[in-house]
């Protein structure tokens, strides 16, 4: 049997003997893992290994995939988030997240936006709404490309900048807990330092879990990193410590590139 | 080196680093000895060549620190990688400053020919010499074996190489007042065998730095003392 890690302090989210299968497809096995709040923490390790499967489990997108299973126990404020009586809708506007692949709605990037503030009443007046909007695109670093057409569809915005949009619309409801699935995978180097400051902003009030393929990114902006490998976390800890001098020799081999 | 990079010219540039310090060491080992053997034989042409050599140790300084950073910004290196690099980095200053030490010795063999030199003096700085140089020696092969225990027992044994410095001290200092014509005689070896002494040092740090590439962590902290002669005081023989 693994060793549970020590509860961290001020945990956001604990979880316990995490299983998610995909039909007979064992994708993530007995993860243990503390996340504190007020912090980001970085899941990084090879394609395949389960981190995107992972991450969704904190919001239950997985209950929307066909065939998949989810066991074991996830709290979120020491709460069970599968408890029967808790809404998947309401969960995911506490615990918002941007997708690997860039998916805005087929409607305008005003929209887009303002879609989560809307559904959740978060907003009272049309200008309070504006003002939710332009925070949002400004803090994910999309407002001065997009201000003079915010009508247009976001479909029709270039793949970095529809990234961005989704990183907006997914703040714009001031989630406690945001999950961000490689948010930088198809931006440019500027538009990266962007979202990094904005993660780093984030961090002041919010739990931001992030998977990154970058090891830079992850440690520039993370304090805690966990290592998956073949659906479990083979190591967790400090950042410093993960990319310093890992204890694990398959980190220390993700890390300096050297897996097969 | 653990498994391959999956990038094998990342493997062929760390390779080349260890490479280059393999050789600096070998021509800081050459360039101690060397400056020992002219000192102790008074011979000019030898002290001119180790002066001479110092250049190469100059030049192989100024390639690992480029070859280093060129690495860092094209491959990001991190853990063990990164530490071997940034120690690579560090013990070309090592291995610099070692030949300076040697060159700054060849440098003091005509000085010191003024005067003839008791028997025991010489062999004193000799033995001095030959501990270290096993320490260079040895510290080289805990780098090439990555052994953080060959380090360690490497940084103990410098204590050996201080009090030898300490007594040569006051021998140097016993003979300079026995008769002041032997003063500057007795001054350039006081240098020379402080260099040596200085040279250990060097090793201790290569060592250090060893530990903490092979382990990431740094060699605890209680590290034997520098040498003693800031304590000593002359006495006239008659005392
Ligand atoms: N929707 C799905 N249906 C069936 N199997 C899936 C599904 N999503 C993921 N898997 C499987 O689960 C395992 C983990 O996939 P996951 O997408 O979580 O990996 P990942 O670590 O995010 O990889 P990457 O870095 O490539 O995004 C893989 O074997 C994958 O084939
Ligand atoms: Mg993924």
């Amino acid at each position: 049997m693994t060793e549970l890690p020590l509860p961290v302090k001020a945990a956001k989210v604990n979880a316990r003997n995490v299983q998610v299968y995909y039909g007979q497809n064992h994708a993530i096995k007995d993860v243990n893992i503390d996340i504190p709040s007020e912090s980001v923490t970085a899941f990084i390790g090879p394609s395949g290994c389960g981190k995107s499967t992972f991450l969704r489990c904190l919001n239950r997108m997985n209950d929307t995939i066909v065939g998949c299973r989810v066991e074991g126990r996830i709290e979120i404020d020491g709460e069970d988030i599968y408890d029967r009586r808790v809404d998947p809708v309401q969960l995911r506007a506490k615990v918002g997240m941007v997708f690997q692949k860039p998916n805005p709605f087929p409607k305008s990037i005003y929209d887009n936006v303002a879609y989560g503030p809307k559904i959740h009443g978060l907003t009272r007046t049309k200008a309070e709404l504006d003002e939710v909007v332009e925070q949002s695109l400004h803090k994910a670093a999309l407002w001065n490309e997009v201000k003079d057409r915010l009508a247009a569809p976001g479909t029709g915005l270039s793949g970095g900048q529809q990234q961005r949009l989704c990183i907006a619309r997914a703040i714009a409801t001031s989630p406690e807990v945001l999950l961000m699935d490689e948010p930088c995978s198809a931006l440019d180097p500027i538009a990266t330092a962007q979202v990094e400051e904005l993660i780093s902003e984030l961090r002041n009030q919010y739990t931001v879990i992030i998977v990154t393929h970058s090891m830079q990114q992850a440690a520039r902006v993370s304090q805690r990193t966990a290592m998956f490998h073949m659906g479990i976390v083979v190591e967790e800890g400090p950042t410093d410590k993960m990319f310093t001098n890992p204890d694990d020799r398959r980190t220390q081999d993700y890390i300096t590139g050297r897996f097969g | 080196m653990p498994v391959a990079h999956t990038v094998s010219a990342y493997d062929d540039e760390l390779r080349w680093l260890v490479r280059r310090l393999s050789e600096m060491g070998g021509i800081g080992e050459g360039m101690v000895a060397d400056s020992v053997q002219a000192l102790v034989n008074a011979d000019m042409a030898l002290a001119q060549r180790v002066i001479s050599e110092d250049l190469l140790l100059d030049v192989a300084e100024r390639e690992i620190y480029d070859r280093a950073v060129l690495i860092i910004a094209k491959r990001q290196p991190m853990a063990q990688d990164l530490r071997e690099i940034i120690g690579s980095i560090r013990i070309a200053s090592d291995l610099e400053r070692v030949g300076d030490l040697g060159k700054n010795i060849a440098k003091r063999v005509i000085a010191v020919h003024t005067m003839a030199q008791p028997k025991k003096l010489v062999r004193g700085l000799e033995h001095l010499a030959e501990l270290a140089l096993t320490q260079l020696k040895e510290v080289l092969d805990a780098f090439a074996t990555r052994s953080p225990e060959l380090a360690t027992s490497i940084r103990e044994r410098d204590e050996e190489i201080d009090a030898i410095y300490t007594s040569l001290f006051r021998e140097l200092l016993t003979y300079m007042m026995e008769d002041p014509r032997n003063i500057t005689a007795c001054t350039h070896l006081l240098f020379c065998a402080k260099n040596i002494e200085r040279i250990g040092d060097h090793a201790t740090n290569i060592a250090e730095t060893v530990y903490y590439v092979a382990t990431g962590d740094q060699m605890s902290s209680d590290r034997p003392k520098d040498d003693d002669t800031a304590n000593v005081i002359a006495t006239s023989p008659g005392d």
